[in-house]
């Protein structure tokens, strides 16, 4: 059950943050050239190989794994939780759903507006896709590594990781427009829910928690705090009713 | 020394986000789990434990 649920997420969270990195890619690709932002693809996947080398096999053969889970447990949890928070927020109406076509268009329409245009390789386009990429795939590689240095299951984590960036790749290359069709925003609300859960977990287990459901404590986490998550959008979007309903009678 | 104030702010950037309520509370939650184990509590850390961190989403909320 939780190596299923370790797949998924890894695959929910990389496929997420695999189509943000596309949006980038892609702006920068039509407005500066392709050579420019696949040059800053290959050196940002470059850098995350370097930075996953260099973290992973140290965690695992250096960090003993009860300390390794409540570093990981915190870390985790406190990525969980800013999703989480932001999922809520924009489910309740207090953010702005984030949309890939009017992020792509922004994105466009900044580019295009800017000198320089359709050198080899031109410096503004070269660093915006280095940095989405690079920065987009650093969340997917901490939530990998962590993954799979928690449980023992690295491959399992990265195999998660690999088809999700393949298949967004894929389709990328295939449409040559933005995945504004992935429901985003509910594969995050997803993912915060995961993400907060396996931290709970592997956080109580680094500092000697036995659960009493043992690994079917993470589906329960999930679920309570699924529970709890959709309460706080009801609670939020009705005190913005009341709110509405307070000024339109003032 | 700007580089390494660049590394530094980075790294928080990445890791606290926009709301430290929720860094400090994912901390704070593990520590009273810790404390309750310590004391003797394992079931009460069970139960504890997944509810700080609910208030601390909640308190994060709250303060946007």
């Amino acid at each position: 059950m939780s190596g299923t649920l370790l797949l998924l997420t890894s695959f929910l969270a990389s496929a997420v943050e695999a189509v943000e990195a596309l949006t980038i890619v892609l702006a920068v690709g039509i407005t500066r050239g392709w050579r420019t932002s696949l040059t800053g693809v290959v050196l940002a996947l470059v850098a995350l190989a370097v930075v996953v080398a260099a973290l992973g096999p140290a965690l695992v053969l250096y960090v003993p794994l009860d300390a390794l889970r409540v570093l990981v447990g915190a870390l985790l949890l406190i990525f969980g939780l800013q999703w989480l928070r932001k999922a809520i927020m924009r489910a309740s109406g207090l953010k702005a759903h984030r949309d890939e076509e009017s992020a792509f268009q922004s994105d466009v329409a900044r580019l295009s507006g800017e000198p320089g245009k359709r050198k080899a390789i031109d410096r503004t386009g070269f660093v915006l896709s280095f940095k989405g990429v690079f920065l987009e795939g650093l969340e997917v590689a901490f939530i990998v590594i962590t993954f799979g240095a928690s449980s023992g299951q690295l491959g399992l984590s990265a195999t998660g990781a690999l088809i999700a960036v393949g298949l967004v790749a894929l389709v990328g290359v295939a449409v040559h427009r933005p995945l504004s069709r992935v429901p985003e925003n509910v594969i995050k609300f997803a993912v915060g829910l995961m993400l907060t859960a396996f931290g709970t977990f592997w956080g109580g287990e680094g500092l000697g928690i036995e659960w009493a459901a043992g690994d079917a404590a993470i589906p329960l986490l999930v679920l309570f705090y699924g529970v709890v998550a959709a309460l706080m959008v009801a609670v939020i979007k009705a005190r913005g009713a009341n709110h509405k309903t307070l000024e339109r009678k003032a | 020394m700007k580089w390494l104030s660049g590394f530094g702010r980075f790294w928080y950037d990445f890791i606290v986000g926009d709301s430290a309520a929720l860094a400090v509370g994912g901390v704070a939650a593990l520590f009273l789990g810790w404390l309750t184990l310590e004391m003797g509590g394992s079931a009460l850390a069970q139960v504890l434990l997944p509810l700080v961190v609910v208030v601390t989403l909640a308190v994060s909320l709250l303060r946007r």
